[in-house]
């Protein structure tokens, strides 16, 4: 019972949070996001961007190169599917194995250096597990064409109880196929479980060690902390909800690709953190549904919805209108995401939970205006 | 050298330190003895920074030795070197900012608890009520526990050494370095500086003090050495030094 103790406020938290994704197919339908798809891959990217906060929002070390955790989570979660079983839960413990030992090689080694050094390392890295997968490695990835499933895997645990159907199996939970609405509650039960992991992490004397740890290393080091193993576990956590996310994108769709291991996915992770708000639970959650929302509904507008838009404005404007607005949407939506994105950093460096912490103490103060809202306000660094 | 008394805790051996053609310390012959405060003085430039840096583990002597408590601390590092007892206070505090009083002060306990490193996320932090009572006392101690929420950045200069000093005490190190305690500080924090310094001279902890100040050199210490170019040109208690005509002439006379 002690074991699972949470103060008070992060118990609350949990609880909102859970209310909060499991009626995401309610809340989500008027900004037309309320499909599975769509679902699954926010509650998967949420895990990645709460465990990648772990490491840079604690400790701030800034890795590059945690879409190489993602992709072999992939590639381990589609073998265990095609050696064993289709069953995702061995699935997503071989992953999260798996890419705690990529963890600890990598980190071992990044964790020499600090700063942009590290980050640098870590890059490296990534950049050659992608080509790796792409080259010399294509016996286990498969390479271009992506590591899929076929009829003729061995399957030795599924075949021991069944016969070999005549289609393609997919992954399942229990039985229950894990496709649509029901893979989405799957993969939202795992989010919580994650979070609840996260929070756990952040209010132990461990989580406090590596905020010491961002804040003052020489001071640790003087006060008598060993940091390398601290930063390193950190960046075995991390790693580990990478794979987890990678593993479940694969039971959510069997296929594994070298792409997800690219710099490009490494940044995503970074920009979601940011835009949400490093350091804190919530942030990274919020940043990894921005950008997976701009990606798939903005990059879905295209000119003749732009025209429906605008229809109420006359011709020759609405012509302009759309020849301006359509640079940001559609193909465009990385320029609308970029600019949000200079904005939060800008004017926001604590991301939208930063806006959303002044916005509720301009609130407070409104309400009630003494001694305790001015000390409130003031540390708005 | 004078001929020991006490239970010498921290000997520099025959210390030597070369930066390329600057011969930092030459030829350092360092006893201190249990319970003592024993002070470095010397004019700017005299190597007392570098002497402190090599008995912590900061810089490697270039030849000689640093004996703490039969054990020799040369070469290891700075986390082991706490481990076995010893704390420092720098010249410029060094804290954790960003975190609350309450907790820069918790972490160096938990070190003294848990070692140099446990991965310990079951019990929260919220639920170390021994350690929480514990640096709840010593801030109490020092006279900051009505701040004890506060981020420890917002302090004030006094107030962060005071709290990185609690950080030492919690720990209760068998010797504490203090490099210049009072540096930079208004005349009024450095006499509440010193006044809680005197309260843990009852304590029976070794302290090794490096100070520019001479008031709170001779209100503090028990044994005075003092280091000009490299050198401990003298050693003995406060009276003796203070008599050095060696001392006056390279120190005292020196500084006008």
């Amino acid at each position: 019972m002690n074991i699972f103790y949470l103060p008070r406020r992060d118990a609350i938290t949990l609880a909102v949070f859970a209310l909060v994704v499991l009626t995401m197919p309610i809340w989500l339908v008027p900004f037309g996001a309320a499909y599975p798809g769509l679902m699954q891959k926010f509650a998967i990217f949420a895990i990645f961007a709460v465990g990648y906060n772990v490491l840079f929002g604690l400790t701030g070390y800034l890795s590059f190169g945690h879409a190489a955790f993602l992709g072999v989570g992939s590639y381990t979660a589609v073998w265990t599917f095609k050696l064993m079983t289709m069953n995702v839960i061995p699935a997503m413990i071989f992953a999260v194995i798996v890419s705690g030992l990529f963890a600890l090689a990598i980190g071992f080694v990044s964790l020499r250096r600090s700063g942009i050094y590290f980050s640098i390392l870590t890059l490296a890295f990534a950049q050659m597990c992608y080509n790796l997968a792409y080259s010399v490695l294509t016996p286990i990835t498969n390479g271009e064409t992506a590591l899929q499933l076929t009829i003729n895997d061995p399957r030795v645990l599924d075949l021991m109880f069944s016969e070999r159907g005549a289609g393609l199996p997919s992954p399942s939970l229990l039985g229950q196929g894990m496709s649509g609405i029901e893979a989405f509650y799957v993969v939202a039960v795992v989010l919580l479980i994650a979070f609840y992991i996260a929070q756990k992490i952040f209010v132990s004397p461990f989580g406090m060690m590596l905020r010491a740890i961002k804040s003052n290393q020489t001071r640790m080091h003087y006060t008598g902390f060993n940091t390398r193993p601290y930063a390193l576990t950190a960046f075995v956590i991390s790693g580990m909800y990478a794979g987890l996310a990678g593993s479940l994108l694969a039971a959510t769709d069997p296929l594994a690709g070298a792409e997800r291991m690219q710099w490009t996915a490494s940044g995503e992770v970074v920009l979601m953190t940011i835009l949400g708000g490093v350091g804190t639970l919530i942030g990274p959650v919020i940043g990894a549904w921005l950008i997976k929302y701009f990606e798939n509904i903005f990059s879905g507008f295209n000119d003749a919805m732009l025209h429906h838009t605008f229809s109420w404005l006359p011709q020759g404007a609405q012509d302009v209108v759309v020849a301006i607005t359509s640079k940001f949407v559609g193909e465009g939506w990385q320029l609308s995401l970029g600019l949000i994105f200079v904005l939060v950093v800008v004017f926001l460096p604590g991301g939208v939970m930063e806006g959303i912490r002044r916005f509720s103490s301009i609130f407070r103060n409104r309400r009630e205006p003494g001694p305790t809202g001015a000390l409130k306000t003031s540390p708005a660094e | 050298m004078s001929e020991t008394k006490g239970n010498v805790v921290l000997h520099v051996a025959d210390v030597h330190k070369r930066f390329g053609g600057l011969h930092a310390l030459a030829d350092i012959d360092l006893q201190v003895e249990e319970g003592q405060t024993h002070a470095i003085i010397g004019p700017n430039g005299a190597g007392k920074s570098t002497l402190l840096n090599v008995i912590i583990g900061k810089l490697a002597p270039s030849s000689g030795a640093v004996v703490f408590d039969g054990n020799v601390l040369t070469g290891r590092k700075p986390y082991e070197i706490n481990q076995m007892g010893i704390a420092r206070v720098f010249q410029t505090p060094e804290i954790f900012t960003d975190l609350s009083v309450l907790h820069n002060v918790m972490i160096p306990a938990l070190a003294r608890r848990d070692g140099a490193y446990k991965f310990n996320i079951l019990r929260a932090l919220e639920r170390e009520t021994g350690i929480r009572q514990e640096a709840e006392a010593m801030l109490e101690d020092v006279g900051m526990h009505s701040r004890r929420d506060m981020a420890a950045g917002s302090l004030s200069r006094g107030d962060k050494r005071r709290m990185e000093l609690a950080m030492c005490l919690i720990q209760h190190p068998r010797l504490l370095l203090l490099d210049e305690p009072t540096a930079g500080m208004s005349r009024h924090d450095t006499n509440t500086t010193i006044e809680l310094l005197k309260k843990i001279k009852s304590r029976g902890m070794t302290k090794v003090i490096i100070e520019h100040d001479m008031h709170v050199v001779f209100s503090l210490a028990d044994k005075i050495s003092v280091l000009a170019q490299g050198r401990i040109i003298a050693d003995g208690t406060p009276d003796q030094v203070r008599g050095n005509p060696k001392v006056q002439e390279a120190y005292l006379g020196g500084a006008h």
